[in-house]
């Protein structure tokens, strides 16, 4: 049997799923991923505020409010052909960016752990136009150099500059607040996108070394803040600081830990249930997993993990369509990188960088965001055979 | 896709797959591999212990009665966290808890200083426990006042008022017995960390000295636990253990209130003896054992303290007292660890040193006025020329100057200056055979060994000295530049090494650099009484739990023998009680109805007192009793106390008087503390309302 008509079969399976054209596989990860976060964040809030009166629902509430809205984003996403995208781009980016200027405006924008990356909106709800801009940021960059205005199979310098150029702006708009960890998840994607779109190796070679020079120079000039200097040298001696980010960092590596092979089970771990990680539902979500569903829990929410970015480089690999290839490799980039940000610094590999965990933290902008990423994926794959 | 897309897209791949491995291999390390270390990390974060300290066992006497016990108390206590966090960090609140306490506000404040706070030698009255446990200002506070500081809590935020078991030293018949007993406190950083294989817990107290300490293990129970896990506020969310506490096991100690009483007493009137008869007369210490069986049955120590004050809040007067030079070091425990020339008490030595050395004892020797040693005249005490005797009356009437000529000629006979290769040296091994350096082996802590200056002491003394003394000019201080010191300085960078005939002489009266505790003392004359055996001395007999069964008993143990033959130990005891009947102490114990033999002492002490005054003698009493039937000894020292027999026997004589049931000259019948002739052998029932049996009149 040869590889095309397998693939062929393959294509026919998918177009029968449910859903027009969406990978299954991908729809259960996503779908399981996102039930196990719900049990995780109702978990990690129902003791905390049933013992302070409060709804101990709360949090469960809000949570799948944001997750139902997540979803319509996602099969929005799908609806258009993803082609069509092209044209809404750049109003996406100027959007991304006015959003990401007005959080610096003293009054609008909401300071939360000395970072200016919230726009408070009426009803108790913020949203975070960083996210958003790492959408616009990856189909802006793909759009730049997928396009063909001279003759050559790939983009010339000039491309890989505008693309850039695209990136920075928001970037510079990100340094501002400063959120350091999605600036690192949009360089990866950024380094990703240009070496997966052909560009010329120097370029490639060239980004890498001004990522870490950027970094470098960054925490030297003092543009990094004090506050994420000090998450930094928590990570280099962990005994530097008992009660900051040392304890946070020490009380996440002790509570997944103390999860041993099994968990203690579901709402019966006692670190989560007493509240030691601050942060418990969104950036450090993965204690709870840890200390309550034990290795066995945790380790298969990585697999799944595992096994929705395999299914997407497969869509990458497969898409014919340069474009819809470069947009699944920013994709994938984003969330492979996210993923290991926030599971790494919990597991004491990582700096703490405040990024929350994709499909399972609380968090709705995080949550759109991931949830639209998905939707690309799926228009993708949807698209395959066009 | 062209082939560098291709490629590109591999490694990203590659690289993500391998982010994900190394996500599951840290995830398998923390979970699987380390696990159990996070799960107790995990446990000592979320659980607290809340311990009820154990009741501490009782210490009593031979018959049962409270030396030590425990009593309900009111805590005053000020938790520094929180008065730290206000404004004046709790001046005014420090200020308003003194004036209501009636207590000084410097004294509160040192109080609730942590010792690592203050400057060295600024400590007296620190807090020795951790900043995040509420210290106690006083635990026997007025309950009305209490009730005040609860009520006006805005008044006093972050002092709290709380009922409290404390230890209690109920000092009946004004017993004090403080060297013996010791006290408790709080335990430090370092008790907290050695743990001696137990778990100890910061609000526990240990015991800090004396038997307190020594049977701290034994004494202090176990405390109750209750675990319960907390949340990160600290509120309670479930708990996880009760235990209740144990109550720890009596000490049943060989003391007896009374005697212990009388011997306090006996030894302070001693002292203020001293000081009418105008000497300085500073400090001393009194000594009752059983000789058959080395069992201390009362040990005082002048001057002392009161063992209560920690629970009532020590001042730092108090607190600096206790160590002040001035008030003569009330710490320091006398019998145990002072160390003081024995004198004349010491001539027991010599004269096994001269039936050694082959001098008939029984044969008659001048008692000069003075004998000659080399260039330099010793002379009798008070220079009294007394005639012929024979040694047994030398040892009544304590002759200096027979035991000078005899040490004078065996110290020639071993080679003088330039000793023999092996030496007899009949002196120094009639000390070593009552195995003079060996410790008695109380149950106190800090017991000091009396020291021999035999010529291996010499040797090391002078090996540690020789660059002091041949420097002498330009190490000493100007003061002691006199012409005297120049020259003993320059004697001692020559021959500082050797045995000089002035060293050997010294020794046979017991003065010089030989020096024993009282309890050394003691325990020689018990070793002569009852026939060469040196017993180890001790104070507990045994320990008993709460319900009257016996955990442990102490028997006596012998450390030795008095290398001595029998006849020897028999004509030292003939010429001890000669010393009582036509000797030295003979007016002191004049018409006692109990045969009392002993011996006095008046040992000379070099040096001066901080007001620049000369130093007074050590007076000495060292005796046992019954004479025929030997069962006590008593020795009784008071420094700088004057004579032996005016100062010291008549002290002793007291201490006999209640043994004994004596009023004046006349056995009262009934009165003797131990009407069977000897300290009870059975175990009392303890009960926290036993009393003192008042001797029948």
């Amino acid at each position: 049997m040869s590889q095309i008509q397998a693939r062929q079969r393959l294509y026919r399976r998918s177009r029968q799923s449910f859903v027009q054209g969406w990978d299954p596989v991908l729809t259960v990860v996503v779908g399981l991923l996102l039930i196990i976060g719900t049990l995780l964040v109702w978990s990690a809030t129902r003791d905390w505020y049933v013992r302070s009166g409060l709804d101990g629902q709360y949090y469960l509430k809000r949570h799948t409010i944001n997750i139902l809205i997540g979803g319509l984003l996602a099969y929005g996403a799908t609806t258009v052909d993803y082609r069509l995208l092209r044209a809404y781009t750049p109003f996406l980016w100027a959007g991304a960016v006015l959003g990401l200027g007005i959080v610096l405006i003293p009054g609008l924008g909401a300071e939360i752990n000395g970072a200016r990356a919230w726009i408070a909106l009426p009803g108790g709800f913020q949203i975070q136009p960083a996210e958003l801009a790492k959408i616009a940021i990856i189909i802006g960059m793909s759009m730049i150099l997928s396009e063909r205005t001279h003759d050559s199979n790939q983009p010339s310098s000039k491309d890989v500059l505008q693309a850039l150029a695209v990136a920075a702006i928001p970037v510079l708009l990100i340094v501002l607040q400063p959120d350091m960890g999605t600036i690192l998840i949009i360089a990866a994607s950024v380094v990703t996108i240009i070496a997966v779109s052909g560009a010329p190796a120097r370029w490639v070679a060239a980004l890498l070394l001004l990522a870490v020079l950027g970094g470098f120079v960054a925490v030297k000039a003092g543009v990094v803040s004090e506050y994420q200097v000090s998450r930094l040298q928590t990570f280099v001696d962990p005994n530097a600081d008992t009660q900051g980010a040392g304890y946070q960092l020490r009380q996440a590596r002790i509570t997944v830990g103390s999860g041993g092979l099994l968990g203690t089970g579901l709402f019966e771990g006692p670190q989560t249930s007493g509240r030691f990680v601050p942060e418990q539902q969104t950036d450090f979500i993965f204690t709870v997993a840890g200390e309550e569903l034990g290795f066995v829990g945790s380790g298969f929410i990585l697999i799944l993990y595992l096994i929705l970015l395999i299914r997407a480089f497969s869509i990458a690999r497969r898409t014919p369509d340069p474009f819809g290839r470069l947009v699944c490799t920013g994709v994938i980039a984003w969330f492979s990188f996210q993923i290991f940000e926030n599971i790494g610094m919990t597991l004491g590999l990582m700096p703490m960088t405040g990024v929350p965990l994709p499909f399972i933290s609380y968090g709705g902008s995080s949550m759109f965001a991931t949830m639209i990423g998905v939707g690309l994926l799926q228009n993708v794959h949807a698209r395959l055979r066009g | 896709m062209n082939n560098r897309s291709r490629l590109a897209l591999m490694v990203v791949q590659i690289l993500v797959i391998s982010l994900m491995v190394a996500l599951f291999g840290r995830l398998f390390y923390l979970q699987v591999a380390a696990g159990p270390k996070y799960k107790d990390a995990a446990l000592s974060i979320q659980s607290r212990d809340v311990v009820s300290p154990a009741n501490r066992g009782f210490i009593v006497d031979g018959f049962g009665v409270p030396l030590a016990m425990n009593k309900a108390g009111l805590a005053i206590t000020i938790d520094r966290i929180a008065i730290d966090k206000l404004e004046d960090k709790g001046v005014a609140v420090m200020k308003r808890l003194s004036t209501l306490l009636k207590l000084k506000y410097s004294d509160v404040y040192q109080n609730t200083r942590l010792c690592g706070e203050l400057p060295v030698g600024k400590r007296a009255g620190c807090w020795q426990g951790s900043r995040y446990q509420p210290i106690p200002i006083t635990k026997s506070a007025d309950p009305e006042i209490a009730l005040q500081i609860v009520e006006r809590s805005d008044e006093f935020p972050g002092v709290d008022a709380q009922p409290v078991a404390i230890r209690s030293y109920p000092s009946y018949l004004d017993v004090n017995a403080a060297h013996v007993l010791g006290y408790v406190g709080p335990l430090t950083e370092s008790d907290l960390l050695k743990g001696n294989g137990k778990q100890y817990y910061r609000s526990e107290s240990i015991g800090k000295t004396g038997l307190e300490i020594e049977y701290d293990t034994f004494l202090r129970g176990e405390p109750g636990i209750r675990t319960v896990i907390v949340d990160r506020k600290e509120s309670i969310t479930r708990e996880s253990q009760n235990t209740q506490p144990t109550p720890g096991n009596h000490l049943v100690t060989s003391l007896d209130v009374r005697l212990q009483a009388s011997a306090e007493k006996a030894l302070k009137d001693a002292v203020l003896r001293g000081r009418a008869n105008g000497y300085t007369s500073d400090s001393g210490a009194a000594v009752v054992m059983d000789i058959r069986t080395g069992r201390v049955l009362a040990l005082a120590s002048y001057p002392t303290y009161d063992p209560n004050a920690w629970e009532k809040g020590l001042t730092v007067q108090q607190a600096e007292d206790l160590f002040s030079e001035k008030k003569s070091v009330p710490a320091l425990n006398r019998a145990l660890q002072g160390l003081f020339a024995p004198a004349s008490t010491f001539k027991v030595v010599s004269l096994l040193a001269a039936a050694t050395a082959g001098y008939d004892l029984k044969a008659n020797y001048k008692c000069p006025s003075e004998v000659q040693v080399g260039t330099r005249t010793f002379r009798n005490f008070d220079s009294k020329n007394q005639g012929t005797m024979n040694m047994f009356k030398a040892m009544a009437v304590s002759c200096d100057t027979i035991w000078y000529q005899i040490a004078f000629d065996e110290w020639l006979r071993d080679g003088g200056l330039r000793p023999k290769s092996n030496p007899n040296d009949h002196f120094f091994e009639a000390a070593k055979a009552f195995n003079i350096t060996q410790r008695v082996g109380i149950d106190l802590p800090s017991e000091s060994s009396s020291r021999l200056a035999d010529r291996e002491y010499k040797e090391n003394w002078y090996q540690q000295n020789k660059d002091f003394y041949c420097n002498y000019k330009e190490r000493a201080s100007k003061a002691q530049q006199t012409p005297f010191l120049l020259q003993l300085a320059a004697e001692n960078c020559v021959d500082g090494d050797k045995i000089r005939a002035g060293d050997a002489v010294n020794f046979s009266i017991g003065q010089g650099d030989t020096v024993v505790t009282p309890l050394k003392l003691t325990q020689m004359y018990a070793a002569i009484a009852n026939g060469g055996t040196i017993w180890q001395m001790m104070v507990a007999k045994a320990i008993v739990k709460t319900d009257g069964t016996v955990v442990q008993s102490f028997t006596p143990k012998k450390l030795g023998n008095v290398k001595a033959a029998p006849s020897v130990l028999s004509f030292l005891r003939g010429s001890l009680r000669e010393v009582v009947v036509n000797g030295t102490a003979t007016g002191t114990f004049a018409g006692f109805p109990v045969e009392i033999s002993g011996k006095t002492g008046t040992a000379q002490v070099f040096g001066r007192n901080p007001n620049g005054s000369l130093k007074d003698d050590t007076s000495w009493f060292a005796s046992y009793a019954p004479s025929k039937k030997p069962r006590y000894a008593v020795v009784m020292m008071v420094g700088q106390g004057g004579f032996g027999a005016s100062t010291s026997g008549v002290g002793v004589r007291q201490i006999y008087s209640t043994l004994f049931g004596v009023t004046g000259n006349t056995l009262v019948p009934g009165a003797a503390l131990f009407p069977d002739g000897k300290p009870p052998t059975q175990l009392p029932k303890i009960s926290p309302a036993t009393k003192p049996k008042e001797a029948s009149k």
